[in-house]
């Protein structure tokens, strides 16, 4: 630290960064994107391998014998739930019953805060079933889940069936050491929430849900069973859950050794893994699998039933068979077998998973990329702003006779705090409209306009988005006159380094979406000032908003799943997974809307009032 | 009436007598014409019941003698060691050891089978009499008490839950893991020492951890837990209660506990206990349970009195192959061919209450004992097997007790009392543990006593404590509450709580989770750590035929309950002495000493919690290290450099003359010519010393002389010119 004590050395190395600061910040923006674009590159990458001990070493035997009666068990269900036309309550209970398991039921019911037009539902009753399968000798501290979605029309039949069959069994083995729950859940997410919330006695979203009567203490980890076909080409593994959250590594590998073991070919992403990285198309490969699962990620919902356990700190992850075109398949024995496998290992677990990583990308199953190898291309990317805010901070002192001891600069910035305090509030203020106003003012929409309520919802929020636009840029001048020269810096000042702070705590948590907005909203961050062109740097400063940030996510994401789409499409696919984003919220707690609404969008807003600036 | 159901029995057990005959002699052509003989030589052979209709079934407590053939006994009585007969030294050592098994068959398909052993001696460690010869009772206890003065020793040890809605009560329940309550003698000056010195004994007894029993998870329950034996005083000083709930129960627990057994595990029903079936089951629960007794009806001496109970609930599922069946060989692997020698009695009771036409299951070899105890408020029937008559064991020379199922239907039980317990919440600040308790009596309300302890790392918030019951706040009536203190002692709580009828009551309390010491962190602390269960005990006092009388009890034990006694108001010395010298009951039904039939006292555990505390990521200690390392060193240092610091023109550097000028001085211990000054702050005092400004500088917060040195240095000029500035 003596470069810092040591005046004149300070003075030169500041006089560096601020005459450079331009080319530095560009070399920064190009070497973050570099890097986040070699973590899919495989010699860069590390292989997945097991940490935890109690999974790793020891055998297990997988002998499940009965993938048939399974099958059979999966069209009866199929059966009764035709003919009662939902979950066949009566059926479940009974038929678990048999398997020698305590079955309870759960009703809840949900009034969403406004139609859900993609799976069709407002008001929202079910019934979720559950049997415990109580591990001989275990005084019900611990417990294992296992879950099957009850879906409209003919979906996860078979998953229901072998979950079933499994819990069959698994009930006549006696090396369990902790309680198996089998459950099947109705209208999917919802039904999850509600059995969760109950299972932990809280309630985040409002839901009614009854009480639950059995339970069997802290649960350690949960798999959740997606299976549509009677025979099955390969498994995939839904990793990402509520809020960009993933489970222990460690349940990752878990899946991927036991495909290595029994001989099933295993996907991430839906995507094989190939053994050309050094191929470009290898590579490309790796960068689309990286890139789906940091889309997936930063969207902040969750991609399977599991995704709602990850809050309660239970390790979780959705197994979804997947039936293709190609030759070889797999027959729903093997898949019981390896989800024999996988529960075994967990039962033998000791502890919590909690050796492995909880912050990583997967490129493919068999390679992942650590916390520490991603956050330096996030870290490039942050230390743009704060190479900016010292470039501005310098400015503001310019006057080089007073020492930068940070006692001269307090007077001069003084008359400054009103001009910065007021478009700091009406940017919040807008956020917060842009927050509160759709859902409140749904009713009103829909008198006036002829809009369904989902619609009303979501154009609201297009209209307070523009509305803001337009509002708060000229603000500043009524109230404390003519802006100054000094007046916009320290306001620039302030927006980057709350830009920082907001980036980096969203980075922390939620590295996709951190990483995602400030690829966007640096840039912005870094160039804008009263004195570039204001129409070009206007268009500009829209394209780089969050909301078109979304829209080309949106594309882009279409591109990546191989599934493109024209423009008319991919504006209504827009148009809905803003309503998504809005019910997630509301209906499991995703913090996504909010951050962007509340915090993102009016730090963006700082921007183009800076832009607007007289 | 009752004749004529008793023909009926008769006729049906004639039909399930020949049934089971054509059975024997299909299934086992080559001893077929022993069982034939033997069925032949039976007094009660199908032809003579039809002439006897009524003799068939006999009830153990008036016909016993009757039933034994005169030669049988006879021989009998040779085998038998009657403790008079025996006993020549003077004074005499009257002993007596009792053994028996009851099996329940469960609605669920499992079957419960309860082992009980009691040894009573009539001797007395209270007067400090040295006692030094034992015959039945285990000297190794023996000395134990008469050391430790314990007046009364309970512990248990426990692997599995009792699932009380597949499986009823159990006839002695039992928490997870080990317990201990010991009630000391008023003798005892220090009980914590004597408490603390005889767990280390009895973990060293059982080759269990009883040793981590400290001050840290002990408690002194003010009402919960009153002595079980005859008793003069209840003060609860002299009590000490303590829960391991993380104790693994294996063989190596009940290896030491089988050799407590007079015949030890070569004779009687103990040849059944054998650790790779019975650790191969649903439930084991295994007892010992010391107290004083009355030796006669005045009750002027009093005996000691040793139990030993080992139940074990055996899986339908996991054990019997899903087939709704079970014999001895089946569950224990061995069958039975003598009792003790040294057992006055050793009977094998099963319960066939629910079973009286033999519609549910069939019962095989037929006994034709009967008889009726009063367990848990409830009248049992149950089929006897006495293992000290030979004809018990049949021509075969071995008792296989076969119990073959008709029926498969298996509901899930609403037993009357039940709770569960759970950790609401999520995260690793706070949470919330919940007890749901449930009373399911369509319409008596029942007064309950909780007892709660919980460990000083959930700190309590008792503020937030609350009992609901139908939706409105349930007031207690009493209340005990002991705050904990961090690493010494853990909270306890207990409440005298009415359940109204058909309700469920939920008691919740918020907490937030300690950070604890890294030593104090388990060696795996992911796994969580263990709070122990809530218990519940309650005297139920319903079943009765009459309906004014049953009211009349029921108030009387509310009225109990109120003044906070609930379980010692049930220890009247008469009642002991009652359970304990008729002896016509059978083990089982005698432990909790109940006041009329009408009434019994039950206990209900709840399940342990596993409670996750904020735990660091022991996995790293090298990456923790370094990283602290480097934010103190880069992070402090510097900071802590600059704000100490204050910066000025330097001079040129000295010349080679000052630099010379300094090395001398140094040869000479004169402190040098200081070029800089230092921080303002440690400046003390500038004063004018011989026309020169001098500076003194406490140096001992620089340079770590101590005590301070007061440091008069010479100042030269830019250093004057600088505080002149200032």
């Amino acid at each position: 630290m003596g470069l810092l004590s040591d005046p004149n050395r300070r003075r030169a190395l500041i006089n560096l960064l601020t005459r450079l600061n331009a080319p530095i910040c560009a070399l920064c923006y190009f070497a973050g994107v570099c890097w986040f674009m070699g973590l899919a590159f495989e010699p860069f990458t590390l292989r997945t391998y097991m940490s935890e001990n109690a999974m790793g070493s020891t055998m297990v035997e997988e002998r499940f014998p009965s993938g048939e009666r399974a099958l059979a068990t999966g069209k009866e269900f199929a059966a009764h739930k035709k003919k009662v036309g939902g979950m066949p309550v009566d059926w479940l209970v009974k038929t678990m019953q048999a398997r020698g398991l305590e079955v309870f039921t759960q009703s809840f019911s949900r009034t969403l805060p406004f139609p859900d037009e993609n799976k069709e539902r407002y008001i929202v009753k079910g019934t979720n079933v559950y049997g415990i399968l109580r591990a001989p000798r275990a005084p019900r501290t611990e417990a294992l889940v296992l879950s099957a979605p009850c879906s409209p029309g003919d979906n996860n039949n078979q998953a229901v069936g072998l979950l079933l069959g499994l819990a069959h069994y698994f009930r006549s083995q006696v090396f369990w050491a902790k309680d198996i729950i089998f459950l099947v859940n109705e209208h999917d997410l919802i039904g999850m929430q509600a059995w969760l919330e109950s299972y932990h006695h809280t309630n985040t979203t409002g839901m009614d849900w009854s009480p639950l009567q059995g339970r069997g203490g802290s649960i350690q980890a949960a798999l959740s069973l997606e299976l549509s076909s009677d025979v099955i080409t390969s498994l995939d593994i839904i990793l990402e859950g509520l809020n960009g959250q993933l489970p222990n590594l460690d349940l990752a590998n878990l899946f991927y050794a036991f495909c290595q073991k029994i001989g099933v070919l295993c996907t991430i992403q839906g995507r094989l893994q190939r053994n050309d990285w050094d191929s470009v198309s290898g590579y490309s490969h790796a960068v689309q699998t990286m890139m789906l699962m940091v889309m997936k990620q930063a969207s902040g919902r969750p991609w399977g039933d599991h995704g709602l356990f990850l809050r309660y700190h239970i390790e979780a992850a959705t197994i979804k068979g997947i039936n293709s075109f190609r030759q070889y398949k797999t027959d729903v024995t093997t898949v019981g077998r390896l989800l024999e496998g996988m529960f075994r290992k967990l039962n033998n677990l000791l502890e919590r998973l909690h050796q492995s990583y909880f912050f990583y990308l997967m490129p493919s199953l068999s390679h992942f990329v650590s916390i520490g190898y991603y956050m330096p291309a996030f870290g490039l990317l942050a230390v743009i702003l704060l190479l900016r805010a010292l470039d501005l901070w310098v400015q503001l002192v310019s006057p080089p006779a007073v020492a930068v001891d940070g006692v001269g600069d307090v007077a001069q910035s003084s008359p400054g705090v009103l001009s910065v305090l007021t478009p700091l509030v009406i940017s919040h203020l807008t956020g917060a409209a842009l927050y509160i106003l759709p859902t409140r003012f749904q009713e009103i929409a829909v008198e006036h306009f002829p809009v369904s309520e989902t619609e009303a919802v979501v154009l609201t929020v297009i209209a307070v988005y523009t509305a803001g636009l337009a509002l708060p840029h000229n603000t500043h001048r009524l109230l404390s006159g003519e802006g100054t020269e000094q007046g916009w810096r320290v306001l620039k000042l302030v927006a980057v380094l709350y830009l920082a702070v907001l980036l980096g705590c969203t980075a922390l948590i939620n590295f996709s979406l951190g990483f995602i907005l400030a690829l966007t909203l640096v840039p912005v961050a870094a160039f804008v000032t009263p004195h570039v062109p204001k129409t070009l740097s206007a268009v500009v400063l829209v394209i780089l908003s969050p909301a078109f940030t979304l829209l080309f996510s949106v594309f882009f994401f279409q591109e990546l799943e191989e599934m493109p789409v024209s423009f008319q499409d991919g504006w209504l696919l827009y148009l809905s997974v803003i309503s998504q984003g809005i019910l997630d919220h509301h209906l499991y707690g995703s913090l996504v809307y909010p951050l962007i609404a509340l915090m993102v969008y009016p730090c963006w807003l700082l921007f183009w009032n800076i832009l607007f600036w007289k | 009436m009752a004749a004529s159901r008793c023909s009926r029995c008769a006729w049906l057990f004639l039909v399930f007598i020949y049934s089971l005959y054509v059975v024997v002699i299909s299934e086992e052509p080559t001893p077929g014409n022993e069982q034939h003989a033997s069925v032949a030589d039976n007094p009660q052979t199908p032809a003579e019941t039809v002439k006897q209709p009524t003799e068939e079934r006999r009830w153990e407590a008036t016909q016993v003698d009757e039933t034994v053939p005169d030669d049988a006994a006879a021989a009998n009585k040779q085998d038998l060691p009657v403790p008079d007969s025996v006993l020549t030294s003077t004074p005499p050592l009257k002993d007596e050891f009792q053994e028996e098994l009851v099996i329940r068959p469960l609605h669920s398909g499992d079957i419960y089978a309860s082992f009980q052993f009691r040894t009573v001696w009539e001797t007395d460690f209270t007067r400090g009499r040295k006692v030094s010869h034992y015959r039945l009772f285990p000297k190794s206890l023996g000395q134990v008490i008469s050391k430790f003065s314990v007046r009364e020793l309970h512990i248990s040890f426990t692997q599995g839950y009792w699932r009380t809605m597949q499986w009823g009560q159990p006839y002695l329940p039992s928490p997870p893991g080990a317990e201990l309550w010991v009630w000391f003698q008023d003798t005892v000056t220090d009980v914590d020492a004597t408490w603390k010195e005889l767990t280390n004994v009895l973990s060293g007894i059982f080759c269990a951890s009883l040793n981590f029993i400290d001050s840290t998870n002990t408690v002194q329950p003010s009402a919960s837990f009153k002595p079980l034996g005859i008793a003069n005083g209840t003060d609860h000083r002299f009590l000490r209660y303590a829960t391991l709930p993380r104790e693994i129960v294996c063989t190596e627990n009940l290896t030491p506990w089988k050799k407590l057994l007079p015949c030890g595990s070569k004779a009687g029903l103990a040849v059944l206990l054998k650790s790779e079936k019975l650790f191969h089951s649903s439930f084991h629960s295994q007892a010992v349970h010391i107290r004083p007794v009355c030796q006669d009806g005045p009750c002027k001496t009093a005996s000691l009195e040793l139990r030993q109970t080992l139940n074990v609930v055996f899986d339908l599922h996991a054990s019997g192959q899903g087939k709704r069946e079970w014999s001895l060989f089946k569950m224990f692997s061995r069958t039975l061919t003598e009792a003790c020698p040294l057992a006055s009695s050793s009977k094998i009771y099963i319960d066939v209450t629910d079973n009286p036409q033999e519609d549910q299951f069939e019962l095989s070899p037929a006994t034709h004992l009967l008889s009726q105890a009063v367990v848990l408020g409830d009248r049992r029937t149950f089929s006897v097997y006495d293992l000290t008559q030979q004809v018990t064991f049949g021509t075969v020379r071995s008792l296989n007790v076969l119990i073959r199922w008709k029926s498969t239907e298996g509901d899930m039980l609403r037993p009357l009392l039940h709770a569960e317990r759970y950790v609401a919440g999520y995260g690793l600040q706070t949470g919330e543990i919940h007890t749901l308790i449930y009373n399911n009596h369509p319409f008596r309300s029942f007064p309950v006593l909780l007892l709660d302890s919980v460990p000083w790392y959930l700190r309590l918030y008792v503020h937030t404590l609350t009992v609901t019951s139908k939706g409105k706040d349930n007031k207690p009536s009493y209340i005990h509450y002991q705050p904990s203190k961090d690493r010494m002692r853990p909270h306890l709580l207990e409440m005298l709580v009415q359940l109204p009828p058909h309700s469920v009551t939920e008691v919740t309390v918020q907490f937030e989770r300690a950070l604890l010491k890294w030593t104090e962190y388990t060696p795996d602390p992911n796994h969580g750590f263990y709070v122990g269960y809530e218990h519940i005990a309650c005297h139920i006092c319903h079943k009765s035929v009459l309906q004014v009388r049953n009211e009349r009890i029921f108030q009387m034990c509310f009225s109990f309950n109120c003044r906070s006694s609930v379980v010692s108001a049930l220890v009247p010395s008469t009642v002991a002495m009652n359970t304990n010298i008729t002896k016509e009951q059978p083990l089982f039904s005698t432990f909790f000493p109940a006041k009329e039939e009408s009434s019994y006292f039950i206990r209900v555990y709840t399940e342990p919690l596993l409670v996750n505390l904020p735990t660091p990521d022991f996995s790293m200690p090298y990456n923790v290290i370094c990283l602290t390392c480097t934010v103190v060193a880069v992070g402090y240092g510097s900071l802590y450099n600059l704000l100490t610091r204050s910066f000025q023109v330097e001079e040129p550097n000295p010349g080679l003359a000052k630099r010379i000028a300094n090395v001398i001085r140094k040869m000479r211990g004169v402190p040098p010519l200081v070029a800089k000054v230092f921080q303002s702050q440690l400046i003390q005092s500038v004063q004018t010393h011989k026309g020169r400004l001098v500076c003194v500088v406490n140096f001992a917060t620089v340079t770590k002389i101590a005590p301070a040195v007061n440091y008069a240095a010479p100042m030269d000029a830019g250093t004057s010119a600088y505080l002149q500035l200032r």
